[in-house]
């Protein structure tokens, strides 16, 4: 078995430790970091690509590679976001859960009049 | 067998164990320190790939950036997590395990039977590399091949900051993004926070600048500029700026600006949006790359700390 098809395979494998992790986790801080876990097997997958791409001197396809740095850095971006929105529920309600049925506890903070 | 095949074979398990210690993590807390070490051993694979530009990034932002962004989430949660620890009926679970292994399944066979030779730009990218006047073919891409992605990719950082001020209460609009660090000046962090910068900005520019050439650019540059900026915030030498403050607008803007402006003379000078003409491409990228950097810098760094939760001083 050859590199890329080892890191491809780790990445399939990754993939669905992510989905699992985002479909199962009650703690939507834990949803959001077994979809960042998602999203980077995606990413591998598409430097496994980059990487069969390889020619001549250059070690693989540049143009997935370029790609993908623009996506890790809009995921970061999307993560700031729900992180924010997450605390910011937290504030509100003094939860920090995606569940209608849980009984809400004190806000940590009275909202202004 | 060869060594660095072993060597591979031992990477990619502790890649999938960091990833199942940070999902099967029982504390929060654990989970985002997993994340982090998973973001460092991820980046080792992508040197592997011969993706070094890719590697600087995944350790810089999703090792770093996101591992800080997580702790601060987590410091903040801890109190509500015992009360959210409901998982669905254990059969549930066992459906989600296996549509997620089917999942998994289905992209390990597309891997296995990938046709045997890759289809590949890179001899385009090649070709017309030149014509940039840069050496790396990954910044050609991003700078100039495929740049309407990288001009809207600032857009979205830009975006996204603006999502994350706007979920501020009314009555701190405009003020200091996060809590007030007060440190005693003689400390480690204070310490460390002033011995750090100097070294950390001249390798982020440095990054910038030989990402013409070398793995690197104004991603890799910005984020750890945007780290030394975090260390300072979080060291309490210097606060974060009021976001009403007119500098902070206009060098977030800046970036995009920039490369709109240049996207458009374009049209006149080189016949499409966003074009540049051979004899001074590179000098057409490196006036977008400078304040691309700034704004990558400073939306990083912002998206970090979070929204406005003090007011601005009165003035």
């Amino acid at each position: 078995m050859s590199t890329v098809t080892l890191f491809g395979l780790c990445a399939a494998a990754l993939v669905g430790l992510g989905l699992y992790g985002a479909l199962t986790h009650p703690q939507p801080l834990r949803k959001l970091i077994a979809f960042n876990l998602l999203g980077s097997g995606v990413f591998l997958l598409f430097g496994v690509f980059a990487r069969r791409g390889a020619w001549q001197a250059v070690g693989g396809d540049p143009v997935p590679q370029a790609l993908v740095i623009t996506g890790i850095v809009v995921a970061f971006a999307a993560t700031a976001l729900a992180v924010a929105l997450l605390l910011r529920l937290q504030k509100e309600s003094g939860e920090a859960t995606l569940d209608p049925t849980a009984p809400a506890g004190a806000p940590a903070e009275r909202p202004s009049p | 067998m060869s060594l660095t095949y072993v060597l591979e074979s031992v990477l990619a398990l502790l890649v999938l164990g960091a990833a199942a210690w940070t999902i099967a993590a029982r504390s929060a807390f654990a989970a985002a320190v997993g994340f982090v070490s998973y973001g460092l051993l991820l980046s080792l694979m992508w040197v592997q790939l011969a993706a070094v530009d890719v590697a600087l990034t995944e350790a810089a932002i999703g090792g770093g950036l996101t591992g800080v962004l997580l702790l601060g989430a987590v410091a903040t949660l801890r109190g509500t997590e015992a009360r959210t620890s409901r998982r669905p009926a254990s059969m549930l679970r066992l459906l989600a395990a296996a549509c997620c292994a089917l999942v998994s399944v289905a992209l390990a066979a597309v891997v296995l039977t990938l046709p045997e030779a890759g289809p590949t730009l890179a001899p385009h990218a090649m070709a017309a590399l030149p014509a940039t006047g840069v050496g790396n073919p990954v910044t050609g891409v991003l700078m100039a091949f495929r740049g309407f992605d990288t001009l809207l990719e600032k857009v979205v950082l830009v975006v996204a900051l603006v999502g994350v001020w706007s979920l501020a209460p009314d009555r701190y609009w405009g003020g200091h993004p996060g809590l007030e660090h007060r440190l005693p000046a003689d400390g480690v962090l204070p310490f460390f926070a002033r011995m750090l910068p100097p070294l950390g900005v001249l390798l982020g520019i440095h990054l910038m600048w030989t990402g013409a050439d070398n793995p690197g650019g104004a991603f890799q540059g910005g984020t750890v500029l945007a780290a030394m900026w975090l260390v300072v915030m979080m060291a309490g030498v210097r606060d974060a700026p009021a976001i009403r403050e007119q500098w902070v607008r206009l060098a977030l803007v800046s970036g995009p600006v920039v490369f709109v402006a240049v996207g458009l003379a374009g049209m006149l000078t080189a016949g499409a949006f966003l074009a540049y003409p051979v004899a001074i491409a590179k000098p057409l990228i490196l006036l977008i790359e400078v304040p691309m950097l700034l704004t990558i810098a400073l939306a990083l760094g912002l998206l970090v700390t979070g929204p406005p939760e003090r007011p601005a001083d009165p003035s």
